[in-house]
């Protein structure tokens, strides 16, 4: 028996509790029913015990003495008591000290109605304060970034805000400033809170001091409702609410999901609900007509459209996108344009991501499995940037639980300094470095780190507790390198499992339904055959279709008649905006369907409105393959409509019949052609202890439905205050207990080397040059793409991008001070601002996606090598 | 001149050599930017931040804490009227309403021509001599009103500059000679200790195991 495993037994209140070592006492008496107050205390956090507001009556060798309950671990034999009049006392006393200094404005403030501090009061305080004194006085309140709110005289300095953003985030950007009764949270003067973070210090705040500035004045916490649902700003699927007031989003918490986000959210995620009530949303459709635009009707839309797509050949009939729309909806467009058009050009991806056979084929891994590896590979750029959520976990399991990491990057990450090892690669070369980990001989100069610590550090541990994250860093090459470094690595490590770093929205659910050329629904290959598929659909494609580079390609040749863009604003999010640009000006119908109007909407022929996040139900799936629901909270915008609502009117007017008519036929029939979501019903995808999702295929995961914490209202003030469409308030799920038993799924993956199915690198490769430096463009959080821009609050936090170079090329152009350079490739000039990096290798420029709101993605010319560029200095 | 100059950061320097961590280095450091500048600027929290690998913010709030650190421009002299039990018994809080007479200015405050910074002080240890008080952490005391117009005048007029450095100069914090005890044997020692502790607690442990499968 380990010690995780031993029991012990302890009594609280005269009742035997059962608890485990290491456990503390304030949640093993919660276990048991026993509800210690509390403000410091908060389950994901490391405890302080600086409140004081937990002390209950201990039995010690002296007696029973008062002892804060959140900073002792239980013992076997343990004697405590909660509700003595020692303890009531000991705790009307503290609450009496914290209300000292607290102005209790709570008419005013916005944690009012949902505040830890006035429901302890209430349940445990004293009615009246001896207080007579004048309380402390602050400025209030002071921003300390743009989205958080500081009020210093409401703070009862518990310390949860400070202990995440040094712990959690890993950014102490605010700290306690002064001593006694001056202590007060600050930030560093010039140094605002500015972390993809800082939400969540509002979020556990037990009192109104630290507010955000979308939510400041907006609502009351009792005229609120919500309903639990799965973020969709990255693909990491982190479960939260959306909480409503009169049809208006207010704002986003994160749910405590154990599996995924730990109750953390970040600011994109948090804050990006402001472009739901975004002026840019679309309200009808249009066509966009030589004279403007001409605001139209449904069925005059839909009209044009299927007449279009009457006179096109299938293989003329493309999409790109829909990556961020609902599992449901994905599979509607995958059988109007695969099953029933016949086309098999419709990819998800923007040419940002990797070959969907590695996701689809490999052996996937879960994040709780990533973060338990014996050895974590990360080949996936800078995590924070991407999947921020994912950042946090890997980040606290290499922290506390010394989870190893082998990093293999072309410069240096959020992640760098926890890993045991590093090695940088020159753009193009990640596929030799792999080989050289495994033993190849490799040339010095297109590398660097420590190859003989990780090829010890790989030989250390079993294969099969490896697992890969794995995503595209580099915009400016080919995708094929680093691919083929991911698929080497998964063959060459046998039983190691792949964690996909895909990031867009719901990418790896499109992949699993197979928007993406040569793939069906459930990760089957088009080629393989599939008799459900057949008995189900009108036809198939008669052979593997084009990804969205090549679909504009062959629109620049006049091969492509229509082309839906779902979801997908190529202008600003394609890599190579150029292409994008003149591919869409040749073909004659071009049919957009989104939510916002984006800077691509004006190349469409006719545009269609769709419902956004909140306003519809549905499913996503995450990175691990993790299916959760989507909560419908608000009446959708205008004309707007669901994409598989679209979908099947679109089919109806070319007189076809997709066979649906509600999400739930949809779902029924997802069931029964992937054999991926086999065993899956929607009534186990609603059920109470499902509700943090549940991982497909069934057979993978082990742990079917995981019991999730129960909402805390003290961790998370607000979420279950709000009750009017939201789960009880103490909804203790009990495990199993009403969940539809999963029946097992038939999946099964047909077992083959990743390499063998891509392509070869056969490309001519150059080296590091003194005056032609090679481009790494990579994505950041906060760009200028529509959905940050579309969000107000977001929008302010927008910088303009810099470049990097290392010291070598920086002395090379002749910079010195200023870094502003000139930036030539592939026809176009972009000015930038360098700074050094040293670890980027000598002959690299690393660049942010956007940078020149998007001009960077003019330097790119892919196709044959890496992109090269030349600089000089302004 | 406020980050730390070449001569001070070869100082930094071997502070943060005598750490394991290096976060342990930020006081020192903190009295160390002190003693150069009267005070903490900005610009040496920041570079301090640097050095021991954490965050500005964390050393404004550690700095913050502690009464030494002055985290806002001083006068080159900080005179701390003692005002506990023993010097208010003795007169403190008068000398106190004295010294803000003399000086003109309020408890806190610095003089305009920045020589003279006015605090009261908690017990400085000094009782015998109440009521006393210390300048740039130097004692003196018991002081009468006359006494305290001629410290001023010592001061003001330089004739105590030997005995009274200019605030922040802390002899504790500079090392004239090399670390008494090579690093490499503490961390040696530290080793050891941590074994020999690894062993004594495996010792009770089988003991425990075997007392309790008896």
């Amino acid at each position: 028996m380990t010690d995780s495993e031993k029991k012990l037994k302890l009594t609280v209140n005269g009742k035997e509790v059962e608890s485990a070592p290491g456990e503390m006492l304030i949640a093993a008496a919660e276990k048991a029913g026993v509800l210690i107050p509390r403000f410091c205390y908060h389950p994901r956090l490391e405890p302080v015990g600086v409140c004081r507001m937990c002390l209950v009556e201990v039995k010690g060798p002296r007696g029973f003495t008062l002892q804060p309950a959140c900073y002792i671990s239980v013992s076997d034999g343990m004697e405590v008591v909660t509700d003595s009049e020692k303890a009531k006392k000991a705790q009307d006393g503290v609450l009496e000290f914290l209300l000292a200094n607290h102005p209790l404005d709570c008419p005013v403030c916005d944690k009012g109605g949902e505040c830890p501090l006035q429901d302890q009061t209430l349940t445990f305080g004293p009615s009246e304060s001896r207080f007579v004194e004048e309380k402390r006085h602050f400025e209030k309140p002071i921003a300390i970034s743009k989205l958080v709110y500081l009020d210093r005289e409401r703070c009862i300095q518990c310390d949860r805000c400070t202990r995440f953003a040094a712990d959690i985030a890993g950014e102490a950007l605010i700290d306690f400033e002064g001593r006694g009764g001056a202590l007060h949270i600050t930030t560093f003067p010039d140094k605002p809170f500015a972390s993809y973070f800082s939400g969540n210090t509002a979020q556990i705040c037990p009192v109104g001091a630290l507010t955000t500035t979308p939510y400041r004045f907006k609502a009351r916490p009792w005229d609120l409702e919500q309903v639990e649902s799965t973020c969709v700003s990255c693909a990491v699927g982190c479960q939260m609410v959306v909480q409503s007031s009169e049809n208006e989003i207010v704002r986003y918490l994160g749910i405590d999901s154990e599996a995924v986000n730990q109750s953390w959210l970040c600011d994109k995620g948090r804050f990006g609900f402001e472009s739901v009530s975004s002026a840019e949303r679309i309200p009808s459709p249009y066509f966009n007509e030589p004279s403007g635009m001409v605001e139209t009707g449904w069925s005059q839309a839909l009209d044009a459209i299927a007449k279009a797509l009457k006179s096109a050949e299938p293989e003329s009939v493309a999409l790109i996108g829909g990556s961020h729309m609902a599992n449901e909806d994905i599979y509607a467009w995958v059988k109007l344009t695969k099953g029933v058009i016949g086309t098999d050009s419709i990819d998800a991806q923007l040419d940002d991501g990797l070959d969907p056979k590695i996701v689809a084929l490999s052996d996937r891994a879960t994040i709780q499995e990533a973060t338990q590896a014996k050895l974590l590979i990360l080949m996936a750029g800078d995590l924070r940037e991407e999947l921020p959520i994912l950042y946090l976990r890997i980040r606290s399991a290499a922290k506390k639980a010394g989870l190893k990491i082998l990093e293999i990057s072309l410069s240096e990450t959020s992640l760098s300094n926890e890993a045991e090892v590093s090695l940088r690669y020159f753009p193009g070369y990640a596929e030799e470095l792999v080989n050289g980990l495994f033993g190849a001989e490799v040339d010095p100069q297109f590398f660097a780190g420590d190859l003989q610590a990780a090829r010890a550090l790989v030989s250390s541990v079993d294969p099969a507790s490896v697992v890969v994250v794995g995503a595209r860093e580099n915009l400016a090459d080919s995708s094929l390198d680093p691919e083929r470094a991911i698929a080497k690595l998964l063959d060459s490590l046998v039983g190691s499992k792949f964690l996909s770093g895909l990031r867009r929205g719901n990418v790896n659910g499109a992949i699993d339904m197979g928007m993406v050329p040569g793939l069906v629904p459930g990760r089957g290959q088009l080629q393989d055959g599939n008799e459900a598929l057949k008995a189900k659909w009108k036809t198939l494609p008669r052979k593997v279709g084009r990804n969205s580079r090549e679909i504009l390609e062959s629109a620049l040749r006049g091969e492509i008649k229509v082309l839906f863009l779902v979801g997908a604003d190529l202008i600003s999010d394609f890599s190579d905006s150029a292409l994008a640009e003149k591919a869409l000006g040749n073909i004659p119908m071009v049919v957009g369907i989104d939510s916002l109007s984006n800077r691509t909407t004006s190349y469409c022929s006719v545009v269609l409105p769709a419902t956004a996040f909140a306003e519809r139900h549905g499913s996503t799936t995450n990175i691990e393959g993790r299916v959760s629901t989507l909560g419908k909270k608000l009446v959708g915008f205008s004309l707007s409509r669901p994409e598989w609502m679209i979908a099947v009117e679109l089919a109806a007017y070319m007189g076809e019949d997709l066979g649906f008519e509600s999400l739930h036929d949809i779902w029924g029939e997802i069931q029964e052609v992937s054999q991926l979501h086999r065993g899956l019903s929607i009534a186990a995808l609603g059920a109470p202890g499902a509700k943090e999702g549940i991982v497909v295929p069934l057979s993978a995961s082990k742990v079917q439905i995981s019991n999730r914490r129960v909402l805390d209202p003290i961790a998370t003030p607000g979420i279950t205050s709000v009750g009017v469409s939201g789960p009880p308030s103490s909804s203790a799920a009990i495990p199993g207990e009403g969940d539809p038993v999963l029946s097992e799924s038939t999946y099964s993956r047909q077992r083959s080397k990743l390499l063998e199915l891509l392509a070869h690198d056969d490309r001519a490769k150059a080296g590091p040059e003194a005056d032609n430096f090679a481009l790494v463009v990579s994505k950041r959080l906060y760009d200028h793409g529509v959905e940050v821009m579309s969000a107000k609050h977001l929008s302010e936090l927008v910088v303009p991008s810099k470049g990097r170079v290392s010291p070598k090329g920086w002395e090379r152009i002749g910079l010195n001070g200023s870094g502003l350079t000139r930036l030539q490739g592939n026809g176009a000039s972009v000015e930038l601002e360098l700074v050094v990096d040293p670890s980027l290798l000598d002959g690299v420029v690393k660049v942010e996606f956007d940078g020149a709101l998007g001009e960077v993605s003019k330097l790119f010319g892919v196709e044959n090598s890496t992109s090269r560029v030349k600089m000089e200095k302004v | 001149m406020s980050r730390f100059t070449k001569e001070m950061e070869t100082r930094a320097f071997e502070l943060l050599a005598l750490y394991p961590e290096k976060r342990s280095a930020t006081i020192p450091l903190c009295h160390l930017a002190q003693e150069q500048n009267g005070y903490l600027t900005e610009e040496s929290m920041v570079q301090i931040a640097d050095l021991v690998g954490t965050t500005p913010a964390e050393v404004l709030g550690a700095a913050s804490f502690y009464d030494m650190l002055h985290t806002e421009p001083v006068g080159k002299y900080v005179v701390g009227v003692c005002t506990n039990i023993a010097c208010l018994l003795q007169g403190g809080e008068e000398l106190l309403g004295h010294a803000e007479e003399k000086l003109g200015i309020a408890t806190g405050a610095t003089t305009d021509d920045g020589m003279f910074t006015l605090e009261d002080m908690e017990c400085i240890a000094h009782c015998d001599h109440a009521p006393a008080l210390q300048v740039n952490y130097r004692f003196f005391g018991p002081l009468t009103n006359d006494g305290f117009d001629a410290l001023v005048d010592d001061l003001s007029a330089g004739k105590l500059e030997s005995e009274v450095p200019p605030h922040g100069t802390l002899s504790r914090v500079q090392r004239k000679h090399p670390i008494a005890v090579p690093l490499e044997e503490i961390v040696r020692h530290r080793r050891d200790s941590d074994a020999k502790e690894g062993e004594r607690l495996a010792a009770k442990a089988a003991t425990e195991a075997k007392e309790g499968s008896n």
